[in-house]
């Protein structure tokens, strides 16, 4: 599905990826982990298609298509998910709303008539009972005002609503209560299946004993340094970065 | 689709046209240019205007001549030469139509560009509509239903004819022809424009509505609106519109005069979309317009008004809040892209005791334009517990544009009670990108948060009318954030 190769990406002269290759298949959950400032959320942009970032040498395929001509509406459009670290605030504009004009947004981009409003009214009932939220909820501006693990359970939601193809969860554990936690790892585990992949990336091991990974890779410098099963979690989470640092 | 980046979107938005720029050739009756007491007599004359009629302008003109154009706004442009524009222009077949079918078939095709053919106003919107081409009504419809409530709505030469006796004793009681130099200029040679009459007790069963266009070259429009809303009555009045593209600027410095009596409550909701001149910024409308409604006892006035359309705008809707307990509200969205200069925002006069003003404005800058907020909120010294709210709200794109805001307060009363809020803010590129990613496209992703932004003014405005202000908001903003 995913294939990463030799990607070097950076900010303004500043290269942050040096190197990476990351192959995902479908079905699979990947863990990415790492030390603070070591390219994990760069990597999640660079795949989502931010412009910010420069992409000097290497390849982000999906499906075998090159993704690199692809703006980041149209790499949406064909399945690439980000659930943000720090999810933005577009005050007056509901969830509902921003919702319903992303499918519809990409439904018109692959052709397709806009969705019947009930069917958008049963696919929000759905998902918003799957990640047990409250649907007044729905009504408020995006972001504006929500808690820290508000923020997260919403961006979980809009992966329900969308059902994209690969999603890239970059912090989502972060500013999570243990509940919250654990109702958000529910809604991702509910969601994957056979066709779909997820890239989690974390700090921390805690998040990885709701949503277990099929492979853990370690991001240090740019470069994954580490690669191995869920048992690299665990010894990581014993023996912290250190050890990681130490080696490299 | 490749690489789409926010230059191929400027591109785009450079070379897309002003989307009603089409003009209509329709034989005129027009002045040769110039003015002086002899051609605002022969306005007078054209239209047979009764003697006080005819004087009220003579007098207006005769203070304009006296007087200098204002300078104070925040705006520059050349100034308009008076003498070089025609004072009068109307269409030629001016007869009473009983029926679309009577209409000329251009004038319709241009209300069909416009996508307001009557038929379909007439069956779905149940609006009616007074359509004022080139400052002469040409066709009125739903008139009827509205006379069996004893609803006046007709153009404003209509009533000084049929009504004269409510338009002596209101025109220029809210706005005197001395009042402002563009509203003296407007009261002597004001065209046409509309009157509506609200009898006591009764709620106008439908929206009025009245489309203006400028639409001869070289001559400005100057339209007079009076409305008056009669003890415990209540109409919401629409006026919207669009000018075809000129080279030349088009003046247009209308008056609106608003009266609400006891009781009574008014809503006044513009959606204004002029010419705003080329990405050069050369043509476009100069929208000078002095507006202003008076309250009486209990009574209510709200003007909303989206703005995104003219080169030059200088508007400050007002109310004079004279009864006790009586209501002004403002509510405006003012749009400025490209080259364009707003100067726009109101005037609250609490005079009344308990009198309560509510300000809420949107200011969203594009481009190299400029917008300004200027307010007004004064308490008297009888208005025993005044209260205000003023909030303006400033939206920037790019680097290139600016937002200013014009606060003035003056309080003579130790009972009020007045609060003012300010925000300014940037469409971020974090906001486009999270937007981008979730599939929504960079034009959509900026129609989408500056509809957020204007939200609380847009649920103002009539539910037809909202739709048509949000489209309008997309087109005049499409690809600008930079």
């Amino acid at each position: 599905m995913l294939s990463i190769k030799n990607l070097h990406a950076g900010i303004e002269d500043k290269d942050i990826l040096k190197g990476i290759n990351l192959e995902v298949k479908a079905g699979e959950v990947h863990a990415i982990m790492g030390p603070n400032g070591s390219g994990k959320s760069t990597l999640s942009a660079v795949i989502a298609g931010n412009e910010n970032y420069e992409v000097t040498e290497g390849t982000v395929e999906l499906d075998g298509e090159d993704l690199s001509d692809l703006a980041p509406e149209e790499r949406a459009h064909k399945g690439v998910f980000l659930s943000f670290q720090y999810p933005v605030e577009i005050p007056g504009v509901s969830v509902t709303n921003f919702m319903k004009t992303a499918i519809n947004e990409s439904r018109k981009a692959k052709g397709q008539e806009e969705m019947p409003a009930n069917e958008m009214l049963k696919l929000i009932r759905e998902k918003s009972e799957l990640l047990e939220i409250d649907r007044k909820f729905l009504s408020r501006s995006l972001n504006e005002g929500f808690s820290g693990g508000e923020k997260k359970r919403n961006e979980i939601f809009q992966m329900a609503m969308l059902e994209p193809k690969l999603a890239i969860l970059d912090e989502t554990d972060s500013g999570l209560d243990i509940d919250a936690l654990r109702i958000v790892a529910n809604g991702v585990n509910k969601l994957k299946s056979e066709n779909n992949a997820i890239i989690v990336i974390t700090h921390y091991q805690r998040l990885l004993d709701y949503i277990v990974p099929d492979f853990v890779h370690v991001l240090y410098n740019g470069k994954i340094v580490k690669s191995g099963g869920k048992e690299l979690a665990y010894e990581l989470e014993e023996k912290g970065y250190d050890w990681i640092k130490a080696e490299n | 689709m490749s690489k789409y980046t926010e230059d191929d979107l400027k591109i785009e938005l450079e070379n897309k046209e002003y989307e009603y720029g089409f003009y209509t050739d329709i034989e005129s009756d027009t002045f040769p240019v110039g003015l002086n007491e002899d051609i605002v007599r022969a306005i007078s004359k054209k239209k047979e205007e009764p003697e006080w009629m005819t004087n009220w302008r003579v007098e207006a003109f005769r203070a304009w001549e006296q007087m200098i154009e204002p300078e104070w706004a925040n705006v520059h442009y050349e100034k308009p030469k008076f003498q070089d524009i025609s004072y009068y222009s109307a269409p030629l077949k001016k007869a009473k139509y009983e029926s679309l079918d009577e209409v000329d078939p251009e004038l319709l095709e241009t209300f069909k560009k416009l996508g307001i053919s009557l038929d379909e106003q007439k069956v779905l919107a149940g609006v009616a509509v007074d359509i004022v081409m080139d400052s002469v009504s040409v066709a009125t419809t739903f008139k009827k239903t509205l006379a069996e409530k004893g609803i006046i709505f007709c153009s404003i030469s209509e009533a000084i004819k049929e009504h004269p006796e409510l338009v002596q004793k209101y025109i220029g009681s809210v706005v005197p022809q001395k009042d402002n130099f563009y509203a003296a200029l407007n009261s002597a040679v004001f065209s046409d424009g509309s009157f509506c009459y609200i009898p006591k007790g009764v709620r106008c069963p439908m929206e009025l509505s009245t489309y203006f266009r400028i639409n001869q070259a070289g001559t400005g429009q100057f339209e007079r609106t009076l409305v008056i809303a009669d003890e415990g009555s209540y109409v919401s009045y629409l006026e919207g519109c669009t000018a075809p593209s000129r080279d030349e600027n088009q003046l247009h410095a209308a008056v609106v005069e608003l009266i609400a009596l006891d009781d009574a409550e008014i809503k006044y909701s513009t959606v204004q979309n002029w010419f705003p001149g080329n990405k050069e910024g050369k043509g476009g409308v100069f929208n000078f317009v002095t507006k202003r409604g008076l309250c009486e006892k209990n009574a209510k006035i709200s003007w909303t008004q989206v703005e995104t359309g003219s080169a030059v705008t200088w508007k400050y809707p007002s109310c004079v809040l004279k009864g006790d307990n009586s209501v002004g509200e403002f509510y405006s969205i003012a749009v400025t892209n490209n080259f364009q200069q707003a100067d726009t925002g109101t005037k609250m006069i609490h005079l009344g005791k308990n009198t309560k003003s509510t300000i809420i404005s949107k200011g969203i800058s594009a481009g190299k334009s400029q917008n300004s907020y200027r307010g007004l909120v004064q308490i008297s010294s009888r208005a025993d517990n005044a209260r205000n709210f003023s909030q303006c709200d400033s939206l920037l794109m790019g680097n290139n544009c600016g937002a200013h805001t014009f606060p003035y307060i003056e309080s003579k009363n130790p009972s009020a009670k007045i609060e003012h809020e300010a925000t300014t803010s940037k469409i971020g590129e974090d906001q486009v990108f999270y937007c981008n990613q979730r599939g929504i496209p960079t034009e959509k992703a900026i129609a989408l948060i500056v509809n957020g932004f204007s939200k609380e003014v847009l649920n103002k405005l009539p539910m037809e009318f909202a739709v048509e202000a949000q489209k309008l908001l997309e087109i005049s903003l499409e690809g600008s954030v930079g």
